[in-house]
């Protein structure tokens, strides 16, 4: 059969800078291909060159690409053009910028049609805007982009996409950034259209079990070198090379706990760019390299369609033992820290927070989920005092009232709730150095000064394994994991007593993020610290979490042990969420969130609920016993919550 | 950084900017001859080896007062540059920061002085005080510190949606700290390009005060002065009395800019 795409030993190039070396792969007519790596590895930079489309710095060095029969290095600019305009599409990672934001969405997709020279471009238009499924066409036809659900540009972009019924698709982080239940509709679609049209998919993702869940086959690369490819379950299953086993090691998958040990690591971190490189890229980092591995660049070894390019077969050993740790469980009748009661938090018509009941244990971590919108930063605001909530909310810290706002904190209560941010890049003062960054909360915080000071800066920069160099350095010095070492720190500077995490590991890669959840794990062992984990990643929360609670639209519709809640009986909510990070069996939400305000009586889920069962449903506000050990805000009986919907 | 700044532009305004600033700082020992000396045998001559750039209506030597008058406009017009930057940052990061009724009262009460014309605001306040350096220094400052503010002001509420700043407040910092130690060092780049542009046009209000009386007064010598007592003389081909004059403020106002520029396009 004719490949949809072809490359063959591609090798690109920014000025001096390679960063692509010599990758081959072929995208069979209406396969999905799925490209994983890590920032920085070059999957973008090869879906740019494969359409030809590498910003002016860029340069193909070597090799070949074949389009549709077309070798796309020879081509005309014109001939090109027609290759864009008529035979592959490429899907962004933020529709908000691939949209005009000045145009309603049925000029932009009719203009699509347009520039084919088809007739009756609003029936093809309102038509694929069917097909990617939204519900109502000509209303999203006649809206303007920002009037628009993230999930709902996405559609639309991938209906411009789809337009000139392409024979090759292209997506580059299509579902980075948005909300879990969209990701799984978006990619349902993409799947379901593929099958249906026969398109050919080049998926781009850091994000490997997704990958490997969509596609037929996928390829690792690694400092700009296809180290492995193989089918996909084939290569998530039984890794043949180093880098991808230990990639699989690090997530935080297949129901793993935190009592089950620590995460696997991948020492040292990814060669910068321009960097010169060992025989085989992954030698400095791997547990199995010998000398070879320095001085010969491995062979392409073959299994059957089965590629990894390493001197080595598997199984690969595991240098360092992750051995279970002394997890020290949170005692059954442990005190609360941290007691929130009735917090409410309204910001003119809109209740960001609504009435919220909960309580944190010494040492145990809460894991706090739901979608954008649902007021989890907000109730971490409030938390930490950074917003002052409604009158009538009670926040206690140790059985001590909390003052609303930090200026009305004591010293001890300021120092015992700090917070992880989501990004190192804002959380830290790039003007700084990492000494006055940590060193600055010391002194407020834990009013140190002088040598104690000093001999405290140096042990907390320890416990977060950041050396005497690291202090002298500013952020941008630093890679983002260690960027995120410094935030936790500072946040631990104080000995706090409770600790919110507001997304700490979803601006890092993989390999990274398992190292920081060691990281965490590890400091609550030896502090006893209380978490509030605020993560959209169900395997982190899993992994990290004793309690889970769920939050929607400001509510709280469900909290209780991790397990409890994620194999259920949980909320029909709970249960989209759940189901939307596997492929079978999804439980679908009802239409998109509504908007602040907009569900006035009865249950707040009723607009979205897959399972409502009636009029009670839009009446009767469902019961919520805040002192039970696992409640559900539903009003299906909790042995029908399980399972079948 | 350094490397972007490289850029021609950027060099040759900044010689420019250089070499006035040497004759600002040496102008009496560049010289040639003394520029407040009179000499109305040789009132009016033309260029020459003698005079190179002639002299003016009573003789005195116009390429010695060019010289010396680089020295009233390069203290006047970056005193008051800096001094409008220290007012300016400091009331900019005060709305920034405090937000609500704080913000609503000063960026009404900018918007008043944005709103009325520069040179109109300038000349009551020196017919009101007088004419005189320090009067030309702190009447500018005022017209320019609300323009560096609103600058100062976007860049703030910038870095307040940071998260270093709630950082800062969760281990209770006073907002003078958070201020001018957290917010200050992160927004030097955008406060140091506002600086180069309103130096250029405080060079060129400078200038104009002068030519319309209310600066620098006779006999010193100075560029803007130059051109008000000359340039009824243009007409009877005198040129040389103004054009060189109008040259050096054009020339000092075009390597600011330059200068400007070049920094803006590094630090981007």
């Amino acid at each position: 059969m004719n490949s949809a795409l072809s490359l063959s030993g591609l090798s690109v190039s920014y000025g001096s800078v390679q960063i692509l070396r010599d990758v081959s792969f072929t995208v069979a007519a209406a396969e999905c291909y799925g490209l994983v790596g890590e920032s920085g590895c070059g999957k973008s930079t090869a879906a740019f060159a494969a359409m030809r489309a590498l910003p002016p710095a860029g340069r193909v060095t070597g090799g070949s690409i074949t389009m549709d029969g077309q070798d796309v290095l020879e081509l005309t600019r014109r001939q090109l053009r027609r290759l864009w305009g008529h035979r592959v599409s490429m899907v962004y990672q933020d529709p908000s910028r691939a949209l005009n934001p000045t145009l309603t969405v049925g000029a932009q997709l009719m203009e699509a049609y347009r520039v084919l020279r088809v007739p009756d471009v609003r029936e093809r238009a309102e038509a694929m805007l069917a097909k990617v499924q939204i519900p109502v066409p000509s209303r999203v036809m006649a809206a303007y982009p920002h009037q628009l659900s993230g999930g709902t540009q996405q559609r639309v972009v991938i209906a411009m996409a789809l337009a000139k019924d392409p024979v090759l698709l292209v997506l580059d982080e299509p579902t980075t950034g948005l909300d879990a239940t969209v990701e799984a509709e978006i990619l349902d679609l993409v799947e379901s259209l593929r099958r249906e049209a026969g398109t050919a998919v080049l998926l781009i993702s850091h994000n490997l079990p997704m990958v490997a869940r969509m596609c037929d086959r996928i390829g690792v690369l690694y400092a700009g070198s296809l180290v492995e490819q193989g089918a996909a379950h084939a290569v998530l299953r039984d890794p043949r090379h180093p880098y991808t086993a230990r990639l699989i090691g690090c997530l935080p998958g297949g129901g793993r706990r935190k009592q089950d040990g620590a995460l696997q690591t991948i020492a040292g971190q990814l060669p910068a760019p321009g960097a010169t490189l060992t025989a085989c890229v992954f030698a400095p980092r791997c547990d199995r390299a010998e000398a070879i591995c320095l001085s010969t660049p491995p062979p392409e070894r073959w299994t059957g369609s089965h590629m990894a390019k390493c001197h080595f077969e598997p199984p690969f050993p595991v240098a360092e033992d992750a051995a279970p740790d002394d997890v020290v469980a949170v005692p059954e009748a442990a005190a609360p820290v941290l007691v929130a009661t009735h917090v409410s938090k309204t910001y003119g018509q809109v209740r960001a927070v609504n009435d919220i009941t909960l309580r944190l244990a010494a040492g145990e971590t809460l894991g706090l989920v739901g979608e954008s919108g649902s007021g989890k930063t907000t109730l971490a605001r409030v938390l930490l005092g950074l917003t002052a909530p409604d009158a009538g909310g009670v926040l206690t810290l140790d059985g001590a009232a909390l003052g609303p706002t930090v200026a009305q904190r004591t010293r001890a209560q300021r120092q015992a709730i700090q917070i992880i941010f989501q990004n190192p890049d804002s959380a830290l003062n790039r003007a700084h150095r990492i000494r006055h960054i940590l060193g600055r909360p010391l002194a407020r915080l834990a009013g140190l000064s002088g040598a104690v000071l000093r001999t405290a800066l140096a042990d907390l920069a320890r416990g977060v394994r950041l050396g005497d160099a690291h202090l002298a350095m500013r952020p941008r010095a630093l890679s983002g994991g260690l960027k995120q070492r410094v935030a936790i720190a500072r946040a631990f500077a104080g000995r706090p007593r409770v600790v919110i995490c507001d997304e700490p590991t979803s601006a890092l890669d993989v390999s990274v993020q398992a190292a920081i959840l060691n990281l965490l794990a590890g400091l609550q062992r030896r502090e006893q610290v209380a978490y509030v984990f605020i993560s959209h990643d169900l395997a982190v929360v899993r992994y990290l979490a004793d309690r889970v609670a769920v939050m929607y639209l400001g509510h709280l519709l469900e909290i209780g042990p991790t397990e409890a809640v994620l194999a259920g009986p949980h909320h029909p909510y709970t249960a989209a969420l759940v189901s939307a990070a596997t492929s079978a069996g999804r439980v679908r939400l009802k239409g998109e969130i509504p908007g602040p305000g907009e569900v006035q009586g009865g249950c707040i889920f009723q607009k979205n609920c897959p399972r409502k069962i009636g009029v009670v449903c839009e009446t009767v506000v469902p019961p919520f016993d805040a002192e039970d050990a696992h409640p559900i805000r539903c009003h299906i009986p909790r042995p029908e919550l399980m399972g079948a919907v | 950084m350094l490397k972007r700044l490289a850029a021609p532009g950027f060099v040759t305004g900044l010689g420019i900017v250089l070499f006035w600033v040497l004759c600002a700082l040496f102008g009496p020992w560049l010289e040639p001859q003394n520029p407040y000396a009179d000499d109305l045998m040789n009132a009016l001559a033309p260029p020459s080896a003698a005079h190179w750039f002639g002299t003016d209506q009573i003789g005195r030597d116009i390429f010695s007062r060019i010289i010396a008058g680089a020295r009233p406009i390069l203290s006047v017009a970056p005193a008051a540059t800096l001094l409008a930057t220290l007012c300016g940052t400091t009331l900019g990061l005060i709305t920034g920061y405090a937000g609500g009724w704080v913000d609503a009262l000063l960026s009404r009460l900018i918007e008043v002085i944005l709103a009325l014309p520069l040179i109109v605001v300038a000349l009551l306040v020196l017919v009101a005080l007088g004419p005189s350096s320090l009067n030309v220094t702190v009447v500018i400052a005022l017209v320019f510190t609300p323009i560096i503010a609103r600058t100062v002001r976007a860049a703030v509420l910038a870095e307040c949606k940071l998260d270093y700043v709630p950082a800062a407040q969760l281990r209770h910092e006073g907002a003078l700290h958070i201020m001018f130690v957290e917010i200050l060092p992160n927004i030097l780049p955008p406060i140091l390009v506002e600086v180069t542009v309103r130096l250029g046009y405080a060079i060129f209000t400078v200038a104009s005060l002068s030519f319309l009386g209310f600066g620098v007064q006779p006999p010193s010598p100075d560029w803007g002065l130059a051109i008000a007592e000359n340039y009824g003389l243009i007409v009877g081909g005198y040129g040389w009395t103004v054009g060189f004059a109008a040259l050096a403020t054009a020339s000092l106002v075009v390597g600011v800019n330059m200068v400007a520029e070049g920094l803006q396009d590094a630090l981007r």
